[in-house]
């Protein structure tokens, strides 16, 4: 009888919830913006979905291959930074360049680090910012969305906040026409990139993560909270050159970056305080990059740099041990 | 451009300079027998001298208040070299390498239940005494292996640790991380060994392990010099061992194995019958 | 109106269905009784009988030795027919007592029932500690010492455990339920000894029934039942405290220091049985649940008697185990077989199939923070974890890793199914086996 007996140390129950599955319920979340992509953009969109997405696979495959290790793609870890990768690409990225950054975000945006939990920076975002700085053209090569049955073809033009920082650059002005698109822009009808156009089908999969309990509030809440005080305040002063925060909400990538790209657990903090001041620092970071820095968008740096700064943040916000506090008050 | 270039190069010069002041100006005196020393330990900073890594033991060497054999990783050999260098006698230290002293597998040991948890011997250990029923036997979940500077352990594919007699320098990493006392210094020049650490009557053992020693006192009657009898487990008198190897083919459970003839490369010791051990 | 509670813990099911609706039924005695020697925290006792020897129900077999000790008497009368080490509940063979039944279950004569008004807190505490009296919670911690506090320490708040947060158990449920006034006898005697101006009951929100009977019972009377928001580890000891009383026992601290003292329900039963009855502590009930077993029981057990008659009293085995556990699922002790005898710590007998053993294969920590948010010490689970894994020791101190009360939460939330709790004893283990090697040398 002993000889199927299972002894262990407590506790003898688990939860049941596996990274595979929480990598799972995260690529079930992207679904609906990957649709909106298709349905705005067509074929383009849905071959870089699937270049970025099986060159993500195969580099993961190729690089356990050569270090010797277990292959570890059915943990879902890889799809994800390749959907997230093509959901960071313009449409109309051309295959090779798509590969390319496939290649980059898991080989030097996470095997080399040692693999799923042991990498600094967010993978897919460490991906893009390599594209954009190697190829500037393409990478910012925008198409306006040519829903399915519009008959309209696929044609270049700039990313509403690419229009803006134009036009303040040449007339310290914000086009008028902006003001009255932001229903176009929530709903996706608008340049970008494949996965930042349409804020209401984020918010749906960030809302099925939220109910899985995979997300929580702390990272989207204070990143869209800071940059909606902080661009709110440049708007009161300046409402004629600044855009509204609604503005700086539904454009760009801050619906993505902040409830998908920001919220990757191996590269932000662990403790509830150290979540908020992530967030508060992608916040700033962002407003400042996208009303005076070079670069029209800047979700991706700051979520970058706030990555560098993770293992700083946790040293200084771990949780007080139960018990300590009121030592140090007794004292 | 050349503002450019005068500015760095100006930079530079300056830091430069600053560097070789303060090289001069705050250089540590340091022995230069120390680094010498330095130079010829293993740098594995095992701990195994007593002291806080190489750089300890090159410090006490220098203060002359310890012996030069106290670190086995670097042998005869480093002693020698460090004797030259200190320009002292050097005493000789036998070399010992540490030894598993079991063959009882997953295949071949049983257990009295699967054990679940932390990849630990000592935590399994905590565990009704081990997964396993032998109360001597290798637990077989790889702390040695963990503790080993040298990359000498390996394990099994059916979990049993192995040492390698070329690789081991004989730092006791791993006799002290084990919970079973399973693994045992030895003189390296001793190749024949009885791989069994459990104290249990034979007919007992017969029920939970094919290959361990019932004492039998075969061995020692073929031998009676090298080999000796406590508490029904045999093991092989060290200083007398010189003709222990003929003892082997008579033993019933094969226990008694012979590296050197076995494995004559050095190669890890494996039990009869197992796999070559899979990469880990 | 939320309820009180602490901060972090886990929501696991809590399978209190299988039994939470069955009466107590007083278990048939065995024709042997294996009583450990050690079964409680402290020096085991030392026996004081031999083989041979006639004893009665009740008659003391083992000896206290020292304070934090206590006596461990006879389950019922007969033949003491060994005394020698014999498998024990902690995983190895352990001195105990063996008794063989004699069937008539006669109560020695020498156990006097006393009036408690006439007797000084001193004498309480005095016979509750030769009533071999100890937490019944589970830790079995002898109650004699929490009631003799150093008299700088003045003990406030007096809280009552019925919270009983550990999934499947339910005696202590079925103790409220149904011998409530025993359980406020006791309340009122340890008020009586301790002088305590608040006396709390906390019962976890589950538990509506057990709330409103004692709400019934306590009215008028000094003492609050407080309902507390379900959450495991609301039973622990330092967050009962929290949620009770809103203050944290220091770090490396005891309830005592701030004027608190936690007591089992059960305890307090069975100190009116000492008290009232002049009875030691030779009986308790026991939760018999699970999938692998027929069918599931509260069952009150003499102390000793062994498991696999428990498994025969509940109706067999449905299939063979694939755990046995004493005690809770997320803090209970695996065994290896039937033949342990049940102590005074043990609050449940759970047996659970093969397939519901969860043995996922481990994977790599992916920061995900749910350890943290679950840690009722608010600790970094993963990082103390990895520190200890990697033997480095003073790291895993640094981070508070003697504060962790190894209720198993950050290892049940895991998604990697990283091992953390686990790794986090062994390295206090570790750190307690250096901490004394260094004293000693």
């Amino acid at each position: 009888m002993s000889q199927q007996l299972y002894l262990s140390s407590s506790p003898h129950i688990h939860s049941g919830e596996t990274t595979a599955k929480v990598m799972r319920a995260v690529i079930y979340s992207l679904l609906p913006a990957c649709g909106v992509a298709v349905y705005f953009f067509g074929p383009s969109a849905l071959s870089v979905l699937l270049i970025a997405t099986l060159g993500c696979l195969a580099t993961e495959v190729v690089c356990q291959r050569l270090m010797g290790q277990p292959v570890t793609i059915a943990d879902g870890s890889a799809a994800i930074t390749g959907i997230l990768l093509a959901l960071n690409l313009p449409p109309s990225s051309p295959w090779w360049m798509t590969l390319f950054g496939a290649v980059v975000a898991i080989a030097i945006g996470k095997q080399v680090y040692g693999g799923l939990g042991s990498n600094p920076f967010n993978p897919a975002l460490v991906a893009r910012v390599v594209l954009l700085i190697s190829f500037p053209v393409q990478m910012t090569t925008w198409s306006a969305p040519a829903p399915f049955g519009s008959g309209l073809d696929l044609v270049t033009t700039a990313t509403p906040l690419g229009e803006w920082k134009n036009a303040v650059m040449l007339t310290g002005q914000m086009p008028a026409e902006m003001q009255g698109s932001m229903m176009n822009y929530f709903l996706g009808n608008m340049p970008g990139s494949i996965g930042e156009i349409s804020a209401l089908a984020l918010l749906l999969g960030a809302a099925y993560l939220f109910y899985r309990r995979i997300l929580t509030w702390h990272i989207p809440t204070a990143f869209i909270g800071t940059v909606i005080l902080l661009s709110g305040l440049f708007w009161l002063i300046n409402p004629e050159k600044y855009p509204n925060p609604v503005f700086h909400m539904v454009t760009g990538g801050l619906i993505l970056g902040a409830f998908f790209m920001a919220t990757d657990m191996v590269t932000t903090p662990v403790s509830t305080r150290g979540m908020l001041l992530f967030g508060v620092g992608c916040g700033l970071l962002t407003v400042l990059i996208r009303l005076f820095g070079g670069y029209p968008e800047g979700v991706s740096f700051a979520i970058l740099l706030m990555n560098a700064a993770t293992p700083l943040i946790d040293r200084y916000t771990r949780p007080k041990t139960f018990g300590t506090l009121q030592q140090e008050k007794v004292q | 451009m050349l503002a450019a270039i005068l500015s760095l190069g100006g930079i530079g010069l300056i830091a430069a300079v600053a560097l070789g002041f303060a090289a001069k100006k705050f250089a540590v005196e340091v022995d230069p027998r120390e680094l010498a020393a330095l130079e010829v330990l293993p740098g594995a900073n095992c701990g195994a001298c007593g002291f806080p890594g190489c750089a300890g033991y090159a410090k006490a060497l220098l203060a002359g208040s310890i012996d030069l054999n106290q670190c086995p990783p670097g042998g005869a050999d480093t002693v020698a070299k460090l004797a030259h260098i200190l320009g002292v006698e050097a005493s000789a230290a036998t070399r010992e390498i540490a030894v598993v002293l079991c063959q009882g597998d997953n295949r071949k040991a049983q257990i009295k239940y699967h054990y679940l948890g932390l990849e630990d011997c000592t935590a399994a250990q905590r565990i009704a005494d081990g997964p396993k029923i032998c109360p001597g036997g290798c637990v077989g979940l790889g702390s040695c292996l963990r503790a080993c500077p040298f990359d000498a352990i390996e394990m099994t594919a059916d979990g049993l640790a192995v040492i390698s007699r070329e690789k081991c320098t004989g730092c006791r990493k791993c006799v002290a991380v084990c919970p079973r006392n399973v693994i045992r210094m030895t003189p390296y020049e001793a190749a024949v060994h009885v791989l069994c650490n459990s104290h249990d009557k034979g007919a007992l053992i017969r029920k939970y392990c094919q290959i361990g020693c019932i004492g039998c006192n075969i061995c020692k009657k073929t031998i009676p010099d090298a080999y000796k009898i406590e508490n029904f487990l045999a093991e092989v008198v060290y200083e007398q061992d010189a003709e222990a190897a003929e003892a082997i083919s008579k033993c019933p459970t094969k226990c008694i194995r012979d590296f050197s003839v076995a494995y004559p490369d050095g190669s890890v010791q494996l039990p009869a019958g197992t796999d070559k051990p899979h990469a880990a | 109106m939320s309820l009180k509670t602490f901060a972090g813990g886990i929501h696991p099911p809590d399978n209190k269905q299988w039994s939470s609706h069955k009466a107590i039924e007083d278990c048939p005695l065995p024709a042997e009784f294996i009583v450990p020697l050690a079964q409680h925290i402290g020096a085991p006792s030392v026996a004081c009988v031999e083989v041979g020897q006639q004893v009665s129900k009740g008659d003391e077999i083992g000896s206290a030795k020292g304070f934090v000790s206590v006596p461990v008497h006879a389950p019922t009368s007969g033949e003491v027919t060994a005394v020698e080490n014999r498998p024990h509940p902690w995983g190895t063979s352990l001195p105990a007592v063996v008794i063989k039944a004699d069937g008539e279950d006669r109560w020695s004569t020498e156990l006097q029932p006393a009036d408690p008004s006439e007797l000084s807190p001193d004498e309480i505490i005095e016979k509750v500690r030769l009533a071999g009296v100890v937490g019944m919670g589970g830790a079995a911690f002898p109650a004699h010492v929490k009631m003799s506090p150093p008299p700088e320490k003045k003990i406030s708040t007096l809280i009552f455990n019925g919270v009983e947060c550990e999934p499947y158990l339910t005696a202590d449920h079925r103790m409220m339920l149904e011998e409530p006034e025993r359980i406020l006898q006791g309340v009122a005697l340890l008020q009586y000894v301790l002088g305590a101006e608040q006396v709390v009951i906390g019962i976890e929100a589950n538990k509506p029934d057990a709330i409103a009977l004692f709400e019934k019972h306590c009215a008028g009377t000094p003492v609050e039942v407080m309902p507390l928001q379900v959450k495991y580890p609301q039973g622990a000891e330092k967050q009962l405290i929290a949620a009770v009383t809103g203050k944290e026992v220091p770090s490396g601290g005891l309830p005592m220091d701030i004027g608190v003292a936690v007591h089992n329900v059960s305890t307090a039963a069975a100190i009116t049985d000492a008290i009232i009855h002049g009875r030691p502590l030779i009986e308790r009930v026991c939760t018999v649940t699970g999938p692998a077993i027929r069918e599931p029981k509260n069952l009150r057990i003499r102390i000793g008697t062994p498991l696999s008659h428990l498994v025969e009293v509940c109706g067999g085995l449905v299939e063979e185990p694939g755990k046995i556990i004493l005690g809770g699922p997320m803090m209970g002790f695996t065994q290896l077989g039937f033949d342990v005898p049940a102590t005074r710590g043990t609050s449940g007998l759970l047996l659970l199939r093969a397939e519901d053993v969860s043995s996922h294969p481990e994977s790599p920590c992916i920061r995900c923070a749910r350890c943290v948010q679950a840690c009722p010490i608010n600790l970094l689970p993963t990082t103390i974890a990895a520190y200890a894994r990697r033997d480095l020791l003073a790291e895993a101190a640094e981070y508070c890793a003697m504060d962790c009360i190894e209720c198993g939460s950050c290892s049940y939330v895991c998604p990697s199914t990283i091992p953390l709790v686990q790794a986090i004893r062994y390295g206090k283990a570790a750190i307690l086996a250096k901490k004394r090697s260094t004293q000693v040398s």
